[in-house]
């Protein structure tokens, strides 16, 4: 869907490449889910906080004083952009040897883990994120640093994701 | 000697030989004696007044029935923690059991050692006993023999090391200490010099020579000249007399179970780092020491907090021991270092000339700093993740850094590479961790 996005920052929504650097990783985004979640939390928060500026000021200060409640409002929609650009710039790929993941829109990073590596595979899922379906991997390595979530799955795809990476990790393993 | 031997029975039942528990050495409830005394001290310092009053208030009946109750009481704390701490070493494990009310076991799978050390305090030195403690990733201070006589921290380091080494279980407290061939020893002199020419003693001591003296003019109080004066002489301190004690008489020799380090002039500590324990290691060489042509190396073992190897030595010596810690490891020369493109002046001005980067077949090499050099080295074998991460402004001059994060919880950093460059080497990097990988030593080293 499109919510027009503004082409002050256009690079970064182009710069993601439908095809990908050389060999074979095949990049999986993520489902719809995590950003409905996210809007709707967007939505509920700041509509709230919209509905407040405009009211309490609007009913003990004056009419005039209402436009206080634009600065929330203009959040929302900022937010409501930004939250989309950052949904689609998270994805993943699991190659032979390793996982990939990639996020990020204005400051990017992206990760790869040999599989060999993986001390311990973590699936999360708070109230919210269950009651929209969603669930979160975490991939734990040795080294602290290592940062490699990949939030807003499929709960089947997470628990499948988690046993293939288990899987490999083990026909790998490594360790220090 | 004085540690009596209790056989543990249940353990016998299963057919296994049985595991003799062991208790530490009898001083062990002394170790904390000193504490109530310094409570009381720190006390009295703090608030001088209430204590004065209160010492008057104190007639000799009352004293003498405070110290009738006390001393004992401590005495049969002290004795009954000492009594219910146990440890035993069983083929794969070392087991340490202990509490009074709240019991608790740790058992360290000796394969997952990751270095051994001894110390000794001086206090401990004169009573003839040194700590134990064994490196292993999420052990804490709990899981140390705090203490032990010294000839037995001797014997069941030896006998760890050979079980972790992969001995036949039955002979393993027969092979004894592996021989040992020194490689350097740091003289007293070089090392005190070359901690005079380190920059933080003289800028502590600047500090405190402009600070000390504008408090004087600005407020003439004695109190809180003193309050300045002394956290700043006392971090002077700390970086000159401090690491001189401490890093006097620094030895390092090679043995079949790794390296030993062994170093202290009040305090003494013996390390030893078995083999493929060494995560990372740093190269640093402060301004002053440049035209010496002295470094300074540092090292990172997972789960262990020592993180020196070299306090000062030449860097042809330093070259050899790295050569010597990373088999297979030569360290790259300076021209062998590629500084990042031009353009990336724009993003770090001035200390961008600091960076480079040099990848051989066996380590992942970075440099930074300017003034104060620093040249980090990881094995292939030991990264456990990369990552690329680039920001807005960085892309707009089209660099990129990328980290290499290893089991030591230390992320190695190439920073400002071309992002051509930096995306093939994050896959590349990942390439050679896994392949790495294959021609390194097995945990059980001798195996």
């Amino acid at each position: 869907m499109e919510t027009g996005s503004p082409h002050d920052t256009g690079t970064a929504a182009t710069g993601r490449p439908a095809v990908a650097d050389g060999d074979e990783p095949v990049w999986i985004a993520l489902p719809p889910g995590l950003l409905r979640m996210r809007r709707l939390l967007l939505g509920v928060w700041l509509g709230l906080l919209t509905l407040a500026t405009a009211l309490v000021p609007g009913l003990l200060a004056g009419p005039v004083w209402a436009a206080f409640a634009l600065l929330p409002l203009a959040l929302l929609l900022w937010g409501w952009v930004l939250l989309e650009r950052n949904w689609r710039s998270w994805r993943y790929a699991e190659r032979a040897d390793d996982l990939l993941i990639s996020r990020g829109v204005l400051w990017r990073e992206q990760t790869v883990v040999p599989y060999g590596r993986m001390q311990l595979v973590e699936v999360t899922s708070g109230p919210v994120e269950r009651h929209f379906g969603l669930a979160s991997v975490q991939l734990h390595t040795a080294a602290a640093a290592t940062d490699a979530t990949i939030p807003g799955l499929d709960p089947a795809e997470a628990e499948r994701l988690r046993d293939r990476l288990t899987e490999l990790g083990e026909a790998r393993s490594a360790g220090l | 000697m004085t540690t009596p031997d209790v056989p543990d029975a249940p353990e016998a039942v299963r057919g296994r030989p049985p595991v003799t528990e062991r208790r530490l050495h009898p001083v062990t409830p002394l170790r904390r004696a000193w504490a109530p005394v310094a409570v009381l001290i720190g006390w009295a310092l703090h608030d001088p007044d209430q204590a004065q009053r209160q010492l008057n208030r104190l007639t000799t009946t009352t004293l003498l029935i405070g110290i009738a109750v006390l001393i004992p009481a401590a005495a049969l704390y002290g004795f009954l923690t000492w009594w219910f701490t146990h440890f035993a070493v069983t083929d794969s494990e070392l087991r340490i059991r202990t509490g009074l009310l709240f019991r608790r076991t740790a058992h360290i799978r000796l394969e997952r050692i990751q270095a051994i050390d001894v110390t000794q305090p001086l206090l401990a030195r004169v009573a003839g006993v040194s700590k134990l403690k064994l490196d292993v990733i999420g052990a804490d201070k709990k899981d140390e023999l705090a203490f032990l006589g010294a000839g037995e921290a001797r014997a069941l380091r030896a006998e760890l090391l050979a079980r972790a080494a992969g001995f036949a279980p039955e002979t393993a407290h027969e092979v004894g200490e592996a021989p040992a061939r020194q490689m350097l020893r740091v003289p007293a002199g070089v090392l005190a010099v070359s901690l005079l020419l380190t920059g933080a003693t003289w800028g502590w001591l600047l500090v405190a020579g402009v600070v000390v003296p504008l408090l004087w003019m600005a407020t003439h109080s004695l109190w809180t000249v003193l309050a300045a004066a002394v956290p700043m002489l006392g971090a002077a301190g700390a970086s000159s007399v401090g690491r001189y004690v401490t890093e006097y008489d620094w030895t390092l020799a090679e043995s079949p179970d790794g390296l030993r380090i062994d170093h202290g002039l009040l305090d003494r500590a013996h390390e030893t780092v078995p083999p493929g324990r060494v995560q990372t290691v740093r190269l640093v060489e402060p301004l002053l020491w440049r035209r010496r042509g002295w470094v300074r190396v540092e090292l990172d073992v997972a789960g262990s907090s020592n993180s020196l190897l070299l306090p000062v030595a030449p860097r042809e010596l330093a070259e050899s021991v790295v050569a010597r810690v990373l088999p297979g490891v030569t360290v790259p020369p300076r021209e062998a270092l590629v500084p990042p493109p031009r353009r990336a002046r724009w993003c770090v001005p001035l200390w961008w000339r600091g960076y480079g980067l040099a990848v051989t077949d066996a380590v992942f090499a970075t440099r930074h700093g300017l003034l104060r050099r620093s040249l980090s080295l990881v094995p292939h074998a030991k990264v456990q993740s990369v990552r690329l991460v680039q920001g807005p402004w960085q892309r707009a001059r089209g660099v990129a850094d990328v980290h290499v994060d290893t089991g030591a919880n230390k992320s190695v950093t190439a920073r400002l590479r071309d992002t051509a460059e930096a995306a093939a080497l994050l896959h590349s990097q990942a390439e050679r961790s896994r392949t790495g990988r294959r021609d390194a030593l097995p945990d059980r080293w001798m195996s």
